[in-house]
């Protein structure tokens, strides 16, 4: 039985090594997508890589990167960090591509922040967490807005609103992590009190005794961190038990299918977002206007879905590397210090200044305060 | 203040508990009949609220007709699976079936990523809006739980006077507790068995419309809740439906009291250390006869 | 029954396998394929323990992946804890003496003062057979769907303590684990340069786990497991202490995926909550079935094939469906494990329509 065993294996690996030999053109430059397209975070994966099929096509349309057609080397990791470590070593060792767009989530990210740092291999996360960048690794780069200064926005406005003491609900997910962490450290700088502390299941499918809870301690405002469904049964089972207090959520919040979910309970939310859901309003003179609108009309004429914040964050990633490309040319090296360098790139999320101490490069400028009025994204006025 | 916020995390556990409660009542009727637990159990709820949603937004048919018709097709899609993996399988043993069910419940779940994508759906409120609430003792309930509730009484209402009073209830039983003896006494097992199915993907249907206003819908969502249902489904004992909804609501409860007390981020934690210590005292549920296992 | 000559010529077998399909990816230019086939052999190596316990002591388990988790979540928390600051107290003074604790620089260049993998391998062992040990008691006094609850249950909990608590990073797990050197020249750890030797390692710890349970099931103790399998009543009337047997084969297994942990976590750099979900429980317990339970070379098999092909992504976003396919096909047509599949049966059997009523 096990001589059996032994030439089915050995079978099966070279049908497999067969099948999997990849056709190696020197005219190509491969860039890797580590997303999760599908499974518990596909509704990040899944625009990531609907953007950047679309971008790399256009960029080849165009006549390629530095003279070499883009070949996008995608993987799905499910959201699953083994996988990522497993496809990451992959895409650098294997495929020895230019640069990774990915991972799509934080704990994804910090599984391959290493292994991008010792093969060398720029990482051009799309997932938001503050320890991505910070300690910098050389080779590690994020494009989303600072959790920090998400918190700072809603801060601000609720120092506005004279609130002093709030109920602070998050998920189990590496972005609930990080919010919380950021709303902790930055609440006493504010005079804010948290009065409710809790940290809910990210399949949660009611979450009225979590909402008792800040009902019970009587606090001014509710802030919610988490990027999943449960962000909208939160703001309805606060409405239900008739809490009438201000909601700021996260800019998880930023996919109008959540506002759809929530319905009437939607209506006032506040929550800190890039300006990609509010472009047809911006004025003429903002500068990521006509990036903006670029962007979305391409990925919801092609795409027929509406466009999210989240594919933005991997539009970006894959313009700072065609843009460091362009100034540094196919060296990877000097690419990266290209990009660890940019400054005024004009992205959707905002506007990037990286430098070798900020490796993300976005400034609270990034945010707007937005609110939801007739079931659709605004502008909070003030 | 006591007393109200006392109600209110009751009518909170009132609320988890009648979805854990709904969910868990179609495991029985599978396990009635054939004496397995159905692990696909949670996709008959999603494919119940998805369906409904598309039938409601995309053909604009009206609730009741989304309701209806959710139900039909997922009738459809459980009988289908009975004939297609499980029919024609002869004795098969519990642990195999745990594996072919929990391979369906896999298949199910990618090929609704591909029909529907992965958004997050949801159907109007039956009664009010996602912001209504009625008033009991003080406490704040939403409608929908109401619904909810009622749908889990009618429906255990109609399985137990079934399965007590109906000639075809009869049989169905006679098949669990000796599928031989039956098949001996002339009784069609194979196509009780598809009933059983077809039973329990109904139920399944019209837990996961009645549930998707509170819960919303997705394409994975039904792990989840056939976690929660075999959790339940075994605390009240399998195959007694009433039970279920009792533990269901114990649990609900459970839950809700745990987040008023504690911190949230271990909540499954201490409801389940619980309900283990229960199981470990009473291994046959909390309501099985002692020895029934 | 199988002599013990042919265990070890099995073994060896097995050993001439995984040296050929290192040359064969050596030679074929595929050298990389080693990381993945790595990373299997840790994910097979809690196949065979659950392997055991299913087919040998007749116990389900759907709580596995919690013993993989508390494994390497204990290994990664101590190696990673940095007792630099606390090096005044007497007893970090006194454990640093003994060597206990050791000092490294991170990756950013800065010393930290961390548990030896040794110890914290010692730690993750002693801990996980101390747990399986307590909660085996009146787990398997359960059976059938009872036993499968209690275990999901236990599951779960080890589960959302992982997911919980801030200390082990919450959702994101536990990175920056570094290598394991396990004596001078030998290292577990994920370098492109050190890849050969950790296949190797890795590899080893199979078959030496392998031989282990080979001898296990053909001693004393295997023949008293069989019994149980078979009946246990009538096992119990014969004077074999059921309950002491089916209690050490479940802490056995549960150490089989502690080490398998431990391993993996230093091998990765890393540990996250995923890794002790329901879902990855289920995976382990549905590879078993395809592999066919008490088969332990079938089940090997089956997680060497299934695991190298899933991380090495050829399924692509199709990953779940192919496995809940091949779950499915296996159980439909070869119950026993795919070793058992008789062809030409499984296609009468299709053939064959099934009859109106009734059954045999």
């Amino acid at each position: 039985m096990a001589t059996l065993i032994l030439r089915r294996t050995c079978l099966t690996l070279l049908a497999v090594s067969a099948a999997a030999s990849p056709a190696l053109a020197e005219d190509t430059i491969k860039v890797g997508a580590l997303l999760a397209v599908t499974g518990p975070a596909a509704f990040l994966g899944s625009p990531e890589v609907k953007t950047l099929q679309m971008l790399v096509e256009e960029a080849n349309a165009r006549g390629g990167l530095g003279g070499k057609k883009v070949q996008l080397v995608v993987k799905d990791t499910g959201g699953s960090p083994e996988k990522a470590i497993s496809f990451a070593r992959q895409l650098i060792e294997e495929e020895k591509v230019f640069a990774i767009i990915g991972p799509s989530t934080s704990g994804e990210t910090m599984a391959v922040k290493n292994l991008a740092e010792e093969g060398k291999t720029i990482l051009l996360s799309c997932a938001a967490a503050e320890v991505i960048v910070n300690p910098v690794a050389k080779h590690v780069f994020n494009t989303p807005q600072k959790d920090r200064y998400a918190v700072v926005k809603i801060f601000q406005h609720m120092k506005k609103l004279g609130v002093t003491r709030i109920g602070l609900l998050s998920s189990n997910t590496g972005f609930g992590k990080a919010g919380k962490e950021q709303v902790e450290r930055l609440a006493p700088e504010y005079g804010v009190q948290i009065a409710v502390n809790d940290v809910y299941d990210k399949a949660a499918t009611d979450l009225t005794a979590e909402v008792t809870k800040l009902k019970a301690a009587n606090v001014q405002a509710l802030v919610n961190w988490s990027i999943e469904p449960a962000q909208a049964i939160v703001i309805k089972n606060a409405r239900q038990l008739g809490l009438a207090i201000p909601i700021f959520q996260s800019h998880g919040f930023g996919n109008i299918q959540y506002v759809k979910a929530a319905g009437a309970a939607a209506e006032g939310v506040i929550f800190p977002a890039g300006r990609l859901l509010v472009a047809g309003g911006l004025s003429d003179q903002n500068p990521q206007k006509a990036v903006l609108l670029a962007y979305k009309k391409a990925y919801e004429a092609r795409y027929g879905e509406e466009v999210s914040t989240f594919g933005g964050h991997a539009y970006d990633a894959f313009h700072i590397l065609v843009k460091a490309v362009e100034q540094a040319g196919l060296d990877r090296e000097k690419a990266r210090a290209a990009i660890e360098n940019m400054k005024g790139f004009v992205g959707t999320a905002g506007v990037f200044n990286l430098s070798p101490a900020d490796h993300n490069g976005l400034d609270l400028g990034a945010f707007e305060l937005l609110t939801v009025k007739d079931r659709r994204f605004v502008v909070l006025d003030r | 203040m006591f007393a109200e916020l006392f109600f209110q995390y009751l009518v909170a556990g009132l609320t988890y508990g009648a979805i854990y409660a709904i969910v868990a009542i179609g495991f029985n009727i599978i396990y009635n009949t054939t004496g397995i637990i159905n692990f696909a159990q949670g996709e008959f709820v999603m494919l119940g609220g998805m369906t409904a949603v598309t039938l409601h937004e995309r053909l604009r048919l009206p609730l009741p007709a989304a309701i209806a018709g959710a139900v039909l097709v997922t009738i459809g899609v459980g009988a289908l699976i009975e004939v297609t993996f499980i029919r024609w399988l002869e004795k098969p043993s519990v642990l195999r079936m745990i594996v072919i069910t929990i391979g369906v419940s896999i298949l199910v779940r990618e090929a609704a990523l591909l029909l529907w994508g992965q958004d997050v759906r949801t159907l109007p409120y039956f009664t009010g809006d996602e912001v209504s609430s009625l008033s009991l003792l003080g406490a704040r309930i939403s409608p929908q739980v109401l619904w909810t509730l009622g749908t889990c009484a009618v429906a255990v209402a109609f399985l137990s006077a079934f399965f007590k009073f109906t000639m075809l209830g009869r049989e169905m039983r006679a098949c669990a507790s000796n599928r031989d003896a039956a098949a001996l006494c002339g009784l069609p097992t194979r196509n009780l068995v598809t009933l059983s199915f077809v039973l329990s993907a109904g139920i399944g249907a019209l837990a996961g419309c009645v549930v998707c206003p509170i819960t919303y819908t997705q394409y994975n969502v039904g792990t989840g809740l056939a976690i929660k249902g075999f959790t339940v489904a075994i605390l009240g004992g399998l195959g007694d439906s009433v039970a279920s909804i009792a533990a269901g609501l114990i649990l609900g409860v459970v839950e809700s009291f745990s987040v008023w007390v504690l911190p949230t981020a271990y909540k499954d934690a201490i409801s389940i250390s619980i309900l283990l210590a229960i199981l470990f005292l009473r291994p046959s549920g909390l309501f099985g006869a002692k020895g029934s296992r | 029954m199988k002599s013990g000559s042919a265990r070890y010529l099995q073994v060896s077998v097995f050993a001439a396998a995984t040296v050929a399909v290192q040359l064969t990816a050596q030679v074929s230019g595929k050298a990389y394929f080693l990381t993945q086939l790595t990373m299997t052999a840790y994910a097979t190596l809690v196949v065979v323990g659950l392997s055991l316990l299913m087919g040998y002591a007749g116990q389900i388990s759907l709580g596995h992946a919690g013993f993989f988790a508390l494994g390497g979540y204990t290994a990664a928390a101590l190696t990673t804890w940095d007792l630099g600051p606390r090096r005044g107290q007497a007893i970090v003074a006194a454990l640093a003496r003994l060597h206990v604790l050791v000092l490294r620089p991170d990756p950013y260049g800065a010393d930290v003062l961390t548990v030896h993998p040794w110890a914290a391998f010692a730690c993750a062992v002693a801990l996980t057979a101390a747990v399986a040990f307590v909660i085996g008691i009146p787990v398997l006094k359960l059976t059938g769907h009872y036993l499968a609850m209690a275990t999901l249950g236990i599951g779960t909990i080890l589960y959302s303590v992982a997911l919980g608590t801030p200390s082990l990073g919450a959702a994101d797990g536990i990175s920056g684990v570094p290598p394991f050197q396990l004596v001078p020249g030998l290292q577990i750890g994920g370098s492109p340069s050190i890849r050969v030797q950790n296949y190797y390692l890795a590899w080893a710890l199979v078959a030496l786990s392998m031989l282990l349970l080979l001898n296990l099931i053909h001693s004393r103790v295997g023949r008293a497991l069989r019994a149980i399998h078979a009946a246990e009543d009538a096992a119990s009337a014969m004077g074999i202490d059921t309950a002491r047997f089916k209690l050490r084969t479940f802490v056995l297994s549960a150490v089989l995926a502690a080490v398998a942990g431990v391993f993996s976590t230093h091998f990765n750099g890393g540990i996250g909550p995923s890794e002790a979900s329901i879902m990855k429980s289920v995976k382990y317990l549905a590879i078993v079935a395809v592999g066919g339970m008490g088969s332990l070379w079938g089940s090997l098999t089956a997680s060497a094939v299934l695991n190298f092909l899933s991380l090495r992504g050829y399924f692509g976003s199709f990953d779940d469906a192919v496995f809940g396919g091949i779950l499915i096909l296996v159980m439909l047509f070869s119950p026993d494990g795919i070793l058992e599949l008789d062809l030409r049966a499984a296609l009468r059997s299709l053939l064959r329509k099934p009859r109106p009523t009734g059954e045999s």
